[in-house]
């Protein structure tokens, strides 16, 4: 029965709009109780008129008075401390007035909420398409039957296909709160089930216990809840894939060490805090001397942090490394103790606390790809960890570094015998490693803190990642890290972030019993020398 | 039992004799207390610290283990021995609750965890002190030597296994008082631990379960089991060849030593007074190998020596000028790995005349 007199009520209103002209309605605006001057406001965004949004944009601004003198509404702005008038109607400027001369319409906010949904559909008409999608989008929120009206006009006069989606989902959204018939309300629920997301289901689930509609409705619910558990598989794979990224860069470079080489380089995670830090120096430099340059920081960075961390690593290979070749146990002591050094000194340099690297502004913002969302940073931190996986490869496969590198690997004394320079070759082979540490460092800077223990974050997975591949295999670095990271995004929604990295843990010491040289293992006689 | 007491072995025990009469009686009986309070505490700090290098040096200087979890071993003792000094805090606690511990009532919980149960008995602790690191190291090491992990990759997953405990008990959920840790302890077995008599007694005590490590390891490494864990070191398909369960052996002293760590973490928590996550971190387990390395490994006196001398370091070093510890932690690391592979003990044997030659020299 009530909503009955509702309707009634409303279909008064609507007649009201359209008997009233605009000017009879602007007229009654600023007095009466604040209800029905809502109406008003209403019937006014009902008309369509192009001078009723500056008229409710002044109005919702505190902006809007009437003239004592013949009651005529202004809308008053400062002009050089000056108050300036103008026809709130007309936009005819009338002059400097003072202070006593005009008397403010007053707004509430109950008023104000009324202005902003009526202005929503006033700016449907905008020229601006965009300004059009958010105005949809806005009615779709609200989703008001009163505007019902004006939407399905908006629609008819539309020619932008996208906009028109927009302002069809809008109309479900809104038949379905409104009064009109069942069978509009149906096509409505289909619409809304197309649609299919968040906003979707929040419009259907309060329909689920409805007579008429609740069948479609928990239908409509269960299919969309179907799909976004498709797009939260899609999403966590992201995730997965993003944080495989990170994993991949930090571990790419021990992959040349350890599984080249064979040397435990316990000082990789502080070579990439290494290109962190020259990063951040970079950009200080950047800011104080050339501020247009900070879109290319990081350009400038990447080969500087390179050569920084390539050549301390060539430093620690000529310096203490090349002394315990064949000793993997005291290699992996002697370069803890270079782990600790480094720490000391940036610390000693730069201080203990957090540093601030900023993120340019290709790197920054977001985009949406169906359901998921897709953060620029890290879709460029997974894009150059495979510029950085794919490069490597093809120095280790193309270049006669690499076939020199691989040659030393499968057997010193015969390369030895052919003429290659072992010793150099090492310390090269170790300086490569270590400067894409160095470039694994200038990725994370964007993503995480800089500090003296950033490397020790990294190291403990950066090995999972090597171990759980198999070294001497760049394939296996990638499968491990891919596979980890998105194992630990599966898991982290059900068990959280901390224990989900625990699990991930224990399972990869489970698999390293059956496994116990990676997924990817060399075979051969020099696995067990 | 005194066979195996050779030279070096005994002119350790005399001094550690000497240490654990001379410390007491300077703190407690004399006239201006010429050891003061703290260094009680401290020395007897150190003593488990060099109690845990020879667990590590057993599986390391004697069967090529390097692992890199010990630490989690000791801390797991140190836990187990904190629980209980938890529980016999009873209602003296900040909220006086005499069924739960502070962090508990704090973290709302609504009754005793059921891991908890039991720790309230003192036998109970101190069986848990060895079983709970030893059924770990076991089960651990059960998986990882039939499957034949070696070297390098066991180094890691042992890492790995430390650093996942690291987490695990970070984590308020866990009950074991989140990052916090146990503290607040107020005394054990009725001797309340601000005392200087019982901190001597714990130093005592210290001491003799360092010298009982330390023969404990000797009989093992001089037995035939100990013989063939050295030729599992240098040579451990060869040993597997000749017919011997290689993976029986490892897994019996990895275990022993796992048991032995946390002893030494037991005696640690009430002597320092707290015992929380970090000590599980991955940099505290690598410590204790340098410990061992610089001390001489393959020596267990020598590890023993090293860890003294390496805490002493640190104590002095780090109250001097800190910044300046990890600098010469680092240098340390570096300087004996490359140019003192037999440590400390081994250059003072170089250098003193021999009498007979000692058997053990690691490869």
């Amino acid at each position: 029965m009530l909503f009955r007199a509702l309707i009634a009520c409303l279909l008064l209103l609507a007649s009201l709009a359209q008997a009233a002209t605009f000017e009879e309605l602007a007229a009654q605006l600023p007095e009466g109780k604040f209800d029905d001057r809502a109406k008003v406001v209403e019937a006014i965004a009902g008309t369509g008129n192009p001078a009723a949004v500056p008229l409710l944009e002044a109005l919702a601004e505190g902006d809007l008075q009437t003239l004592k003198a013949d009651d005529r509404l202004i809308r008053v702005t400062k002009e050089n401390k000056k108050t300036i008038a103008y026809d709130a109607l007309s936009g005819e400027r009338i002059g400097e007035i003072g202070r006593r001369d005009g008397r403010k319409v007053k707004v509430n906010n109950g008023l104000r909420r009324t202005i902003r949904a009526a202005l929503s559909v006033l700016t449907l008409r905008d020229p601006n398409p965009f300004k059009r999608i958010e105005a949809a989008e806005a009615a779709f929120k609200s989703a008001d039957a009163e505007q019902l009206p004006a939407l399905k006009a908006a629609l008819e006069a539309e020619e932008n296909p996208t906009v028109m989606a927009a302002l069809t989902t809008a109309i479900a959204a809104t038949t379905l709160s409104s009064g009109e018939p069942t069978q509009a309300k149906l096509e409505a629920i289909s619409l809304m089930r197309e649609q299919g997301d968040q906003q979707a289901l929040s419009v259907l689930a309060p329909l689920m216990e409805n007579e008429e509609l609740g069948e479609a409705a928990t239908e409509a619910v269960a299919a969309i809840e179907r799909s976004q558990a498709l797009w939260g598989i899609g999403q966590n794979v992201w995730y997965g894939l993003s944080l495989g990224s990170v994993l991949l860069l930090a571990a790419i470079g021990l992959a040349i060490t350890f599984g080249v080489m064979g040397v435990i380089n316990m000082a990789h995670g502080e070579l990439v805090m290494i290109g962190a830090y020259t990063t951040f120096a970079v950009q200080e430099v950047i800011r104080n001397s050339a501020p247009e340059l900070f879109g290319y920081s990081l350009l400038i960075a990447a080969p500087l942090a390179f050569l920084v961390a390539g050549l301390t690593g060539v430093g620690i290979e000529r310096g203490v490394v090349r002394f315990l070749y064949g000793r993997p146990l005291e290699t992996l002591l002697a370069t803890w103790g270079i782990s600790l050094i480094l720490q000391q000194t940036v610390r000693s340099i730069f201080g203990p606390n957090n540093r601030e690297v900023g993120n340019p502004d290709w790197m920054s913002g977001a985009f949406e790809l169906g359901q998921i969302t897709i953060t620029y940073n890290r879709l460029w931190i997974l894009i150059f960890a495979l510029i950085v996986f794919f490069g490597l490869l093809m120095v280790l496969k193309r270049t006669p570094l690499g076939l020199q590198m691989r040659a030393v690997t499968q057997n010193r004394a015969m390369a030895a015998n052919m003429g290659i320079r072992t010793g150099w070759v090492d310390a090269m082979t170790f300086g490569l490693g270590a400067g894409i540490a160095g470039l694994a460092g200038v990725a994370l800077s964007q993503i995480d803190n800089v500090s003296p223990n950033l490397g020790q974050s990294y190291i403990v997975d950066s090995f999972m990642v090597v171990v759980f591949g198999g070294a001497g295999n760049l394939w296996g670095a990638l499968a491990g890290a891919f596979s980890l990271g998105i194992a630990n995004k599966f898991l982290e929604p059900y068990t959280g972030a901390v224990l989900a990295k625990i699990l991930v843990l224990v399972a990869i010491i489970l698999f390293i019993q059956k496994r116990p040289r990676g997924l990817f293992a060399v075979r051969g006689r020099a696995v067990e020398a | 039992m005194l066979s195996l007491i050779d030279r070096r072995m005994g002119i350790f025990l005399a001094g550690l004799f000497i240490l654990t009469v001379a410390i007491p009686i300077g703190n407690l009986a004399m006239e201006g207390q010429p050891v003061p309070s703290y260094a009680v505490s401290l020395l007897g700090k150190y003593l488990c610290y060099a109690l845990l290098a020879v667990a590590l040096d057993l599986v390391w200087g004697y069967c090529g283990i390097l692992s890199l979890g010990h630490g989690a071993f000791f801390a797991l003792g140190g836990y187990a021995m904190g629980m209980h000094l938890m529980r016999e805090i009873g209602d003296r606690g900040v909220y006086a609750n005499p069924d739960l511990p502070d962090f508990m009532v704090f973290l709302n919980y609504q009754e005793l965890p059921w891991f908890w149960w039991g720790f309230d008995q003192f036998w109970f602790a101190c069986l848990m002190v060895l079983a709970v690191p030893g059924t770990l190291a076991f089960i651990f090491g059960w998986f990882a030597f039939r499957s034949r992990v070696t070297g390098v990759y066991l180094s890691i997953i042992t890492q790995a296994l430390t650093y996942a405990l690291m987490l695990a008990f970070f984590r308020n959920e866990m009950g074991f008082g989140g990052n916090n840790g146990l503290t607040d302890f107020k005394d054990v077995l009725g001797f309340s631990l601000q005392t200087d008599a019982t901190r001597a007694g714990l130093f005592i005590l210290s001491a003799i379960a360092l010298a009982t490590g330390l023969l404990i390891a000797k009989a093992i490494t001089a037995s035939k089991l100990g013989k063939i864990l050295i030729a599992i070191r240098d040579a451990e398909s060869r040993t597997r060849f000749i017919g011997y369960r290689v993976e029986g052996y490892k897994l019996f002293v990895f275990t022993v030593s796992a048991m032995m760590a946390g002893v030494a973490g037991a005696l640690y928590t009430p002597q320092v007074g707290i015992i929380n996550p970090g000590e599980f971190s991955p940099a505290n387990s690598i410590e204790i190998v340098i410990w061992v390395a610089l001390g001489g490994r393959g020596t267990l006196v020598g590890a023993a020596i090293g860890a003294i001398l390496v805490a002493l370091a640190k104590t002095l070093l780090t109250g001097w000028i800190p910044e300046i510890w990890l600098f010469a932690l680092g240098a340390l690391f570096v300087f004996v790995t490359i140019f003192m592979p037999k440590g400390v003990l081994g250059v003072i044997e170089n250098i003193a005349p021999k009498r007979p030659k000692p058997a053990e020299a690691p490869a």
